[in-house]
């Protein structure tokens, strides 16, 4: 296999101020934009310079993109469709496009109007084509009333509820934690707005045993980020992080999330340990990770799938202050999809890197040298990017 | 009163349009490959065991039990705004497979995992006849 380890960076971040009322008065398109925009100039690199565009799965138009910023020579355009995995998973062909000459520099944005603009309940209920599953999801999940994100995956939780006796203290724990960090970040949606665990347990049910706030936030918001290889990198004034491991897998099978013989297997499973193979490290060696949560359980199943625990010791390894800043592994350092706001994991990246320049602010992790984030799309497709200072 | 049917329903073409027109008749059927005898589900076109195109659609003994549920407080689509709370099970049948289906009658609050349960058939349309399951 072709080592790719520390052979591609980021160089380059930019967000949009994140929100909910009254909506972030721009477009789909104008709002990554700005992200887009800010991630170039962050790089201290000219649009003209960026000849590769990622686009997220159904939120944009590569050539679209390149219309707008001016990018007059885009070579290298494409999307994974992995849903919620797709930045991570973008990482990697980004590395790939810049180590093979495919591209000098990668955008890739994301964001949406997820709060202003149509509600993912809705698209995933309503648009067969935006249906993980498509006419299978269709055909034997909707009828039955099995139609949205939170009720695909509580299955799951339940079942791992059942096999391994976790609880709901457990998964209220990860959403302390991930609100407890959003009071040290300014553009974190939660921000000045605490939760106690007993708050946790009085939200009302969404689909047992999922609360509301075990689900993540619908917001407003935009970020980006541009790649380029680690040569032209060390020209360029902005901070590197080098992407050290990037992996990427699906499920089986990933279009139905039923009738798999090992449910609590999923895309991570198989991309985690080539990730840490890739990167010659191991969880313990990990200071920091961004776990994408779009539900509590979630990050329990993703923190057993990459290794930080086994399978069935998600729960006990989330308490006890474990998973928050101070922690023997802080986790959405930012306050991740559940307390900054849902941004396609793309915000888990951004806040990797700031993590890794030191530029954290109040929320910096302590002599923060290597970062894990991970994304989490569609029926439990998985990646995982190890990224290095 | 069936043209009041307001919940979303399956598309009855290629291989849902056989399924379902088993159970229209009463029956459960799940593809069982020709060439391993490996049973499948949901359906697809090639055995993803032995690689066989060749099926057919036997009988299912229609029982099983319980393996995972959600209980829906908060309808998410339209078309269930009327029906919270209830509860997508998954039913893992005696030949392996499994099922998302609803239990008729039992209350979300009182499903178990494990619990046995047999297959009913509902006519949800003149057309459409959905699998459900109750507790035996």
């Amino acid at each position: 296999m072709i080592d790719l380890k520390d052979r591609a960076c980021i160089v380059g971040i930019g967000e949009t101020a994140y929100c909910r009322k009254p909506g972030s008065g721009l477009s789909q398109l104008g709002l990554q934009l700005q992200a887009a925009k800010n991630a170039v100039d962050d790089a201290g690199l000219s649009l003209k310079d960026v000849d590769g565009i990622m686009p997220f799965p159904n939120l944009g138009v590569a050539e679209e993109f390149a219309a707008n910023l001016g990018v007059e020579n885009l070579r290298f355009a494409t999307t994974v469709h992995t849903g919620g995995a797709a930045p991570v998973a973008s990482l990697r062909i980004a590395a790939m496009a810049v180590c093979t000459g495919a591209a000098n520099a990668v955008l890739i944005p994301a964001g949406w109007n997820g709060y202003s603009g149509a509600r993912t309940r809705q698209t995933v209920s309503e648009d067969v084509s935006s249906l993980p599953g498509g006419k299978i999801a269709r055909d034997y999940y909707l009828p039955f009333g099995l139609t949205a994100p939170p009720q695909w995956y509580s299955l799951m939780a339940r079942r791992h509820m059942h096999e391994f006796g976790t609880t709901s203290e457990q998964l209220g724990a990860i959403a302390v934690a991930m609100r407890k960090h959003a009071q040290l970040n300014p553009n974190a949606v939660m921000h000045g707005k605490p939760m106690s665990l007993d708050e946790y347990l009085a939200s009302p049910m969404i689909t047992d045993p999922y609360r509301l706030f075990d689900c993540c936030l619908e917001t407003d918001g935009a970020a980006a980020v541009v790649v380029t290889s680690a040569e032209r990198a060390r020209d360029l004034a902005s901070k590197p992080v080098r992407l050290m491991g990037v992996a990427s897998g699906q499920p089986y099978p990933a279009d139905e999330i039923v009738n798999r013989k090992d449910i609590f297997e999923t895309g991570l499973t198989i991309a985690a340990p080539e990730a840490f193979e890739a990167a010659g490290v191991a969880p313990k060696d990990i200071d920091f990770a961004e776990i994408y949560d779009c539900f509590t359980f979630e990050v329990l199943q993703q923190l057993e799938e990459t290794g930080f625990c086994e399978r069935g010791e998600g729960g006990a390894f989330v308490e006890g202050g474990r998973i928050e800043l101070g922690g023997e592994l802080p986790v959405n350092t930012h306050g991740g999809l559940l307390s900054e706001a849902h941004v396609l994991g793309m915000n888990h990246i951004v806040e990797a890197v700031k993590q890794l320049r030191g530029d954290a602010g109040d929320r910096q992790v302590t002599d923060a040298e290597i970062g894990l984030v991970t994304g989490w799309g569609d029926f439990g497709d998985g990646s995982v990017c190890i990224l290095g200072k | 009163m069936m043209a009041e049917y307001k919940k979303p329903l399956p598309v009855l073409e290629e291989l849902s349009g056989e399924f379902y027109g088993w159970c229209k008749k009463g029956q459960l059927r799940f593809q069982r490959c020709s060439d391993c005898g490996a049973w499948r589900h949901m359906p697809r076109e090639m055995c993803p065991e032995c690689g066989s195109t060749t099926w057919d659609w036997q009988a299912s003994s229609g029982r099983g039990k319980v393996f995972t549920w959600t209980v829906a407080e908060r309808p998410l689509h339209p078309g269930f705004a009327d029906a919270a709370p209830y509860a997508p099970v998954v039913v893992e049948m005696e030949e392996g497979v499994r099922v998302l289906t609803e239990i008729v009658d039992c209350a979300p609050a009182d499903l178990k995992i494990d619990m046995p349960v047999e297959v009913v058939f509902e006519d949800a349309t003149e057309e459409v006849t959905l699998p459900k399951f109750r507790s035996v």
